[in-house]
């Protein structure tokens, strides 16, 4: 686990698909960080991984200008990550999102129907680097 | 109405219905619903009618080439979805923003927040059957066109609020032009809570209907008019102040109720802070150059950013990564309208479908924006 400042009152915790649930309960329960702000996805190809990052705010008093970057890092070839729908409600929408985009799975997640892609979508997922736009 | 718990539906009532994509209120979007009569015991969202791919796009065109097309997908609410890009890049090139530039952008983004508010209120006035509000709220909307077609030239997508500042000055007669606008309106405001917030008829339309408490804003992350409105105080101009916005007075106002009254209501108030805003703007504008000279490509170093400002819809927020070439590798926009959509499903449940339009306008909810 590395944890480094984005910048002031930004942080942000690197971690592995095993203990990022963990984290993710202990951010929210013990540091208050109870207001999911968006999921971002990242496809590094060249170190061939996938990364996961759940950007959190809070609604504590005194922490609202505070995000918690909580990421996790994924190898490109077959991305299995655990679903945060229990631990953050919201990140549902999000999450479906990052895996029509990326391929990622997330295990116990209720719902990973394309969202904004068409249902017979058929070819890489659009946001890997790999995939090259039409015209390009 | 029944608790959810407590009833159990014969599978034989049950319909599935579309709401959408052609529906003119719900444009672009599509709700499935299953109806019990007319009652509705489930929805789902079926939104992607208009992704565009943005993200993507985003990766193929350097960081200036980025401006124009980044704007598309909120043209009410234009100068709102590349303030925190802009906030972003500079963070990236630690670019300091001469204040005039930094006022001006505060100008051009509440001046936003009332044109994309104002379409709002005046929508929920159709739905509400209230023909003088939409009459008269997209007459007066128009004028904050006016206003900001003499500060950035155009009068919908202004690319207005670039890296490094804005794109031009204010021309003199644009500041006596937006004070007599701010006045004008004050005015109005007080006549729209007369004849629209405090008629009986909308109170018995819209009080407690699609009724979302605190807890559950917090949990599914609501944010902006939604979130203020069942009593979540986020504001991001006040938690994170950014671009001067410590050197203006006002309130970020917010009511508890949390039902489709106060998510209307309380996007009146953001526009008289707005106002405000503006007028303070307006009066102590600094004197000095509105922007930096970057180039047609500007170096952007290596790193990795969050950043974020209050939109007219709530918080907007951009993950953008650079490798130190000139296009970004990534960039995610983390749009208001798709943090508010969590709720949907939740709201439209158990209720009659003659709410559905109501609930649903009031989550100020802009397709194209969802999609990207």
């Amino acid at each position: 686990m590395k944890v480094e400042w984005m910048k002031e009152r930004r942080l942000k915790i690197s971690t592995t698909v095993g203990r990022v649930k963990e984290i993710g309960i202990f951010i929210r329960d013990s540091l208050g960080f109870d207001h999911i702000s968006t999921v971002s996805g990242v496809d590094w190809i060249a170190q061939n991984q996938l990364e996961v990052i759940y950007f959190i705010g809070s609604s504590t008093p005194g922490q609202e200008d505070f995000i918690m970057a909580l990421s996790e890092r994924i190898p490109r070839e077959n991305p299995v990550a655990p679903s945060m729908v229990d631990v953050w409600r919201g990140v549902e929408y999000p999450e479906r999102e990052t895996h029509e985009m990326f391929g990622i799975n997330f295990q116990g997640h209720p719902n990973q129907s394309h969202l904004f892609l068409p249902e017979d979508w058929n070819d890489l997922p659009p946001l890997r680097k790999d995939y090259v736009s039409p015209g390009r | 109405m029944t608790e959810e718990s407590e009833y159990f539906p014969d599978p034989d009532r049950i319909m599935s219905v579309s709401l959408g994509p052609q529906h003119p209120g719900a444009a672009h979007f599509r709700l499935r619903l299953w109806l019990d009569g007319d009652y509705v015991i489930r929805t789902e969202p079926d939104a992607g009618y208009v992704h565009r791919g943005e993200e993507k796009m985003a990766e193929y065109r350097n960081y200036i080439q980025n401006v124009p097309h980044l704007e598309r997908p909120v043209i009410l609410d234009s100068s709102n979805i590349l303030f925190p890009y802009a906030l972003g890049v500079d963070e990236l090139m630690s670019n300091k923003v001469p204040p005039r530039g930094q006022y001006l952008r505060v100008i051009m983004s509440e001046a936003n927040r009332i044109i994309s508010n104002m379409y709002f209120i005046s929508i929920q006035g159709l739905f509400l059957g209230h023909t003088t509000m939409i009459t008269w709220g997209m007459g007066d909307r128009d004028l904050w066109i006016d206003f900001a077609e003499r500060v950035g030239g155009a009068r919908v997508t202004f690319a207005y609020i670039i890296p490094g500042g804005v794109r031009n000055d204010i021309p003199e007669f644009a500041i006596d032009k937006g004070l007599k606008t701010c006045d004008w309106f004050d005015k109005r405001m007080d006549e729209y809570e007369k004849i629209f917030f405090n008629n009986p008829m909308v109170h018995q339309r819209s009080d407690g209907v699609g009724v979302l408490s605190r807890e559950d804003a917090i949990a599914f992350g609501a944010t902006g008019t939604v979130a203020r409105a069942s009593g979540v105080r986020v504001d991001v101009r006040k938690d994170e102040p950014y671009s001067s916005y410590e050197d203006f007075e006002f309130k970020t106002p917010f009511l508890t109720q949390g039902d489709s009254w106060a998510r209307t209501y309380v996007a009146l108030l953001d526009m008289r802070e707005a106002v405000k805003i503006i007028r303070q703007a307006l009066k102590k504008l600094p004197p000095g150059p509105v922007r930096l000279k970057l180039g047609p490509q500007p170096r952007v170093p290596a790193g990795e950013v969050y950043s974020r400002t209050e939109a007219a819809r709530g918080e907007m927020s951009y993950h953008i990564i650079s490798d130190g070439s000139p296009r970004p590798y990534r960039v995610k926009i983390g749009v208001p309208s798709n943090k508010n959509l969590r709720a949907l499903p939740h709201l439209i449940k158990n209720v009659h479908v003659a709410d559905i339009p109501i609930i649903f306008n009031s989550l100020n909810f802009w397709p194209v924006e969802n999609d990207r």
